[in-house]
């Protein structure tokens, strides 16, 4: 088997920082240029959907259910409004909740995963337990009861229909993902010499911690994430197509979709382009996230050629 | 030492394997040739990443995407391996060639009793049925000094030692009593003793079976000890070749002169390969003269300025004994063809 | 094995403990708390609430108040008038004892009524995973062992963009295509129905239930058929290229038997233990398929309960879903430990 440092040598051809390897790699798979080039685009059109004319809540009855055309390039809905508008403002719902809760399950799951996996023993005992506990729900039928105790009770901040409020409750069952895999950098890292050197020199536990184990997982963590967003807008879009996501006037993808439903036979493409949308949102995100994931292990293939 | 003759069991000439990479094509093996005679044990020496292994892998045909043998004819006593169809390869395998890997643990199956992977040679070679494979499986184990071996070919991989677990493979590679096997650092991840128990175990079995062996390693140790006739491989080629006495006695090759001068000898403190600096090249993009220049002191120290330019032949320079080196050769004879 | 299995039973206790402390904190947040399947009825008065709460235990700290939850109060002598003296038992079961209180809805008992439902979602979702394992298993094997050929460099896109459509969109584009959009050219109806187990009030027919099956399966199949194919290869991928393959090819094995004996057997373990996993959430996840095709399953009753916020039914279902989900994964592992030899079961 190769001592990574043995490929590198062999590997590199001059000295190149590592953020421009992983770079040369990743504009190598093709999925993923692809993908990061769509997500560019999509995030820009959502960005810029105020430029439209349209409004994506104000009902136009005179204009209802309008088939695709030049004016409305994917049509009207049944209160007339514009469902491309609809469709990018909807997006901005879904991205945001997509990242909103990433970082969320991030901000819980980084301190509890590294917590677990630095100091072992009882901690990582408790924790594992809470980890595992919370990864034993059922997922959809956890969010939806939260969501709909969310809706009856008055909580500060947490308006029912918010981004934040939706991002909350994905949040409180997707951070186990983000904990267990730092729990198990921490478990790869922490014995290693040069930690062991930190702490003989008299390195707090929170500075070995933070400056030198994590970042060794940042790599494992960036593809998690990415692929957390993925993860992210398909359950937003599931629970709002349910009725227990983000509500009407608001719109998005899902629940543009769930509306969609009573009038399949007459006018299908509303059910065409929202579930068109997360389809591409959905597979750029997880072809970037392959892409970032080959790119980050360049020791694969090499591991074959070395003794 | 056997006298190396031209009744060769086993014979490489200008093999090259590469592989097709994201970062390049890596010349794992540039050309290499050499011989083995029966029941000679030729030591295939070099450091970590030289092509040791590659050349093995080739021999088997066991080389698998991205790499790919380009060039070359290995010819194993009347046929050239590499134009076998893979029936006949597969009927070579394991029966007139065998071979045993570096780590004896992961190299057996974790979820198949040991006693069942060995008969799995005997399933595939001979016609035997379950009650003889059974009896010539703990046979075999017991030649190969595993002690309680009815016990020990019910047990799983997992539950061996490493020198066990090696002892399993040796046993596995004889059990047809190959022409020649093949041993890629049989002893390197075993502990000390256990090393020289398993290279004593490699050499009885040698005398007594008659089996030519390519013994692969990196310590000149175990090389000295073991070995009739050497091959000491640079980025993908063999730099010098002859027979284990003159090669220690009288290293020609910069590189084998440094491998040598760095075995620690009893009372004397030196660093591993102290006296090489630097390290082995990118095999991706190779110097354009000798592999070895950016590395050569002897180079320097003789003011050689061909070796940054052209890479030298494997030359005869006395009776069985070759080398790559600008210092024993002119630029003219370049020219002329090698001597087959 | 014996030994293991009953220490790995006891693992499981904490876990289910920690789960049960959850959802009764939400309970208790839940609008009405445990009570309020009776704060809904009008002949509620002030007096009669406060007998309930002290029958219920609900007087009592929340210590208290979840062990009556968890294990009922009908051991517990009570004061229900509240004068003081404890004057007789208390009625609930709790929920050790499969006692999940009543239905909002219509005032049953929750467990009978999620055993009502159970066996259609386990006929839809039972369907659904013996389809996905027929086409998944030889496409994972397939695809690692011809890898980068045509068909592995098809299965793999199509298994990225199987999961990445979202699985009721799928639905609709099926119920789209093949309810309103094709017709059968005998009969001149829908091609296929959409929706419901069988047709209503016709006799009973194989050829009706396949047809009501198509659908909702083809639903379902289709992400679980990229996430458990690829799952397989990457696998297959891994196993392959161990050290222990090199030595069964290096012995003169054939191939069919290298891949056969030596690979699949260290392949399908992990996979095997994936299966179980994931089973569970195969069932949870019926709520999608059943609301889509008006399946009257388990799935479909959670989604009208969570619209008619008939709390003690979700919760009775969560309760069981994590148990069933705790539960397969202690039949991973015990599934693991079998089909490994190298797991110690210490």
């Amino acid at each position: 088997m190769p001592r990574k440092a043995d490929v590198k040598n062999k590997t590199m051809k001059s000295p190149e920082t590592m953020s421009s390897l992983v770079w040369r790699r990743f504009r190598r798979h093709p999925g993923a240029m692809a993908g990061a080039i769509i997500l560019a685009i999509l995030i820009l059109s959502v960005l810029l959907a105020g430029l439209s004319p349209f409004d994506p809540e104000i009902s136009d009855i005179k204009n209802r259910f309008q088939p695709p055309s030049g004016n409305h390039l994917f049509g009207t809905d049944g209160l007339g409004r514009d469902v491309l508008v609809r469709i990018l403002y909807g997006g901005r719902v879904s991205l945001s909740v997509g990242f909103l809760v990433v970082g969320i399950s991030l901000a819980i799951g980084v301190p509890i995963g590294s917590a677990a996996g630095y100091f072992g023993g009882w901690v990582d005992n408790v924790l594992s337990k809470v980890i595992d506990a919370t990864m034993s729900l059922p997922a959809l039928m956890f969010m939806i009861l939260l969501s709909a105790i969310l809706r009856e009770i008055d909580a500060p901040f947490l308006k029912s229909n918010s981004t934040l409020t939706i991002s909350l409750v994905l949040g409180v069952l997707s951070w186990p993902t983000a904990a267990r895999l730092v729990r198990a950098i921490f478990f790869t890292f922490r014995e290693m010499e040069y930690v062991t050197a930190a702490k003989a020199l008299g390195a707090s536990n929170l500075r070995i911690i933070i400056s030198e184990i994590l970042p060794n997982g940042l790599g494992p963590i960036i593809v998690e994430s990415t692929l957390g967003i993925g993860y992210a807008i398909m359950e937003e879009s599931t629970l709002s197509f349910l009725g227990f996501g983000i509500m009407p006037p608001t719109p998005s993808w899902g629940n543009m979709l769930d509306k969609a439903q009573e009038h399949l036979s007459q006018y299908p493409w509303l059910a065409i382009f929202p579930g068109l949308m997360i389809f591409l949102a959905i597979i750029s995100i997880n072809f970037i996230g392959d892409g970032m994931r080959d790119a980050l292990d360049p020791y694969k293939i090499l591991a074959q050629i070395d003794e | 030492m056997t006298e190396h003759s031209d009744q060769f069991l086993l014979k490489i000439r200008g093999l090259k394997t590469y592989f097709y990479t994201e970062d390049g094509v890596v010349k794992a093996v540039d050309g290499v040739d050499f011989n083995v005679n029966r029941g000679e044990i030729l030591g295939l020496v070099g450091e970590s990443g030289c092509g040791k292994s590659v050349t093995a892998l080739s021999i088997m045909q066991l080389i698998r995407k991205p790499g790919k043998i380009v060039e070359g004819k290995i010819s194993f006593g009347s046929v050239n391996l590499r134009e076998l169809p893979l029936e006949d390869i597969q009927e070579i395998r394991g029966n007139r060639i065998s071979m045993i890997f570096q780590q004896p643990q992961t190299s057996l199956n974790p979820v198949i009793t040991v006693g069942d992977q060995l008969a799995e040679v005997f399933e595939i070679h001979a016609d035997l049925n379950n009650e003889e494979m059974r009896e010539k499986s703990v046979e075999l184990l017991r030649t190969v000094g595993i002690a309680d071996p009815e016990q020990k070919a019910l047990a799983y991989p997992h539950e061996m030692s490493g020198g066990q677990a090696q002892r399993v493979m040796i046993a596995m590679g004889l059990a047809m009593r190959p022409e020649l096997l093949i041993a890629d650092e049989p002893t390197t991840a075993l502990d000390v003793t256990i090393q020289a128990q398993i290279l004593d175990l490699m050499r009885d079995l040698r005398n007594e079976l008659g089996t030519a062996v390519i013994l692969i390693t990196h310590d000149l140790g175990v090389i000295a000890e073991m070995a009739d006739w050497v091959a000491v491989m640079y980025a993908g080629q063999i730099v010098e070749q002859a027979g284990v006495v003159p090669l220690f006695d009288k290293p020609l090759h910069p590189y084998t002169r440094g491998l040598i001068n760095s075995i620690p000898v009893l009372g004397e403190t030196k660093h591993r390969l102290a006296d090489i600096d630097g390290v082995v090249p990118n095999l991706v993009d190779l110097p354009k003269g000798c592999n070895f220049a950016p590395r050569c002191k002897a180079r320097k120290k003789y003011g050689l300025s061909i070796c940054e330019e052209i890479n030298p032949d494997l030359k005869e320079i006395m009776p069985n004994h070759s080398v790559r080196c600008w210092l024993y050769q002119d630029a003219e004879d370049h020219k002329a063809p090698l001597k087959p | 094995m014996g030994q293991y299995i009953v220490r790995r039973l006891l693992q499981a206790i904490p876990m289910l403990l920690l789960v049960s402390i959850l959802l009764f904190a939400l309970v208790n947040v839940a609008p009405g708390g445990p009570l309020s399947q009776f704060s809904r009825s009008r002949r509620m008065t002030a007096e009669r609430a406060e007998s309930l709460k002290r029958q219920f235990g609900l007087d009592k700290p929340l210590t208290v108040q979840y062990i009556v939850w968890l294990a009922g109060n009908d051991w517990m002598a009570i004061d229900t008038d509240g004068n003081g003296i404890t004057d007789s038992y208390g009625t609930r079961k709790g929920v050790l004892r499969g006692d999940f209180g009543f239905s909002y809805q219509n005032r049953e008992p929750v467990l009978p009524q999620i055993m009502d439902r159970l066996p259609n979602t386990v006929y839809l979702m039972g369907l659904t995973l013996i389809v996905v394992a027929i086409i998944a298993i030889p496409i994972g094997i397939i695809s690692a062992v011809k890898q980068y050929s045509a068909f592995d460099i098809t299965v793999t896109t199509l298994s990225f963009m199987g999961q990445a459509i979202p699985e009721f969109w799928l639905g609709l584009i099926l119920i789209l295509i093949f309810y309103v959009g094709l017709d059968n050219p005998v009969t001149g109806k829908s091609l296929l129905p959409g929706g419901g187990m069988y047709t209503i009030g016709a006799e009973f027919s194989l050829i009706d239930r396949i047809r009501h099956l198509i659908l909702p399966v083809s639903m379902g199949v289709v992400g679980w058929v990229a996430w458990w194919s690829r799952f397989l290869r990457s696998s297959m991928l891994e196993v392959i290229n161990q050290d222990y393959i090199r030595t069964a090819r290096a012995k003169g094995q054939n191939e069919r038997k290298v891949l056969y004996r030596h690979a699949l057997k260290n392949a399908l373990i992990p996979l095997v233990t994936m299966i179980m996993i994931d089973f569970p959430y195969v069932f949870t996840g019926a709520i999608v398929v059943e609301q889509l095709f008006s399946w009257p399953g388990m799935g479909r009753m959670y989604y009208d309960a969570a619209t008619s916020r008939d709390y003690p039914m979700l919760m009775g279902v969560l309760i069981l879903g994590s148990m069933v989900i705790i539960l397969s994964n202690l039949m991973a592992d015990i599934i693991y430990a079998y089909l490994d030899p190298r797991v110690r079961y210490d």
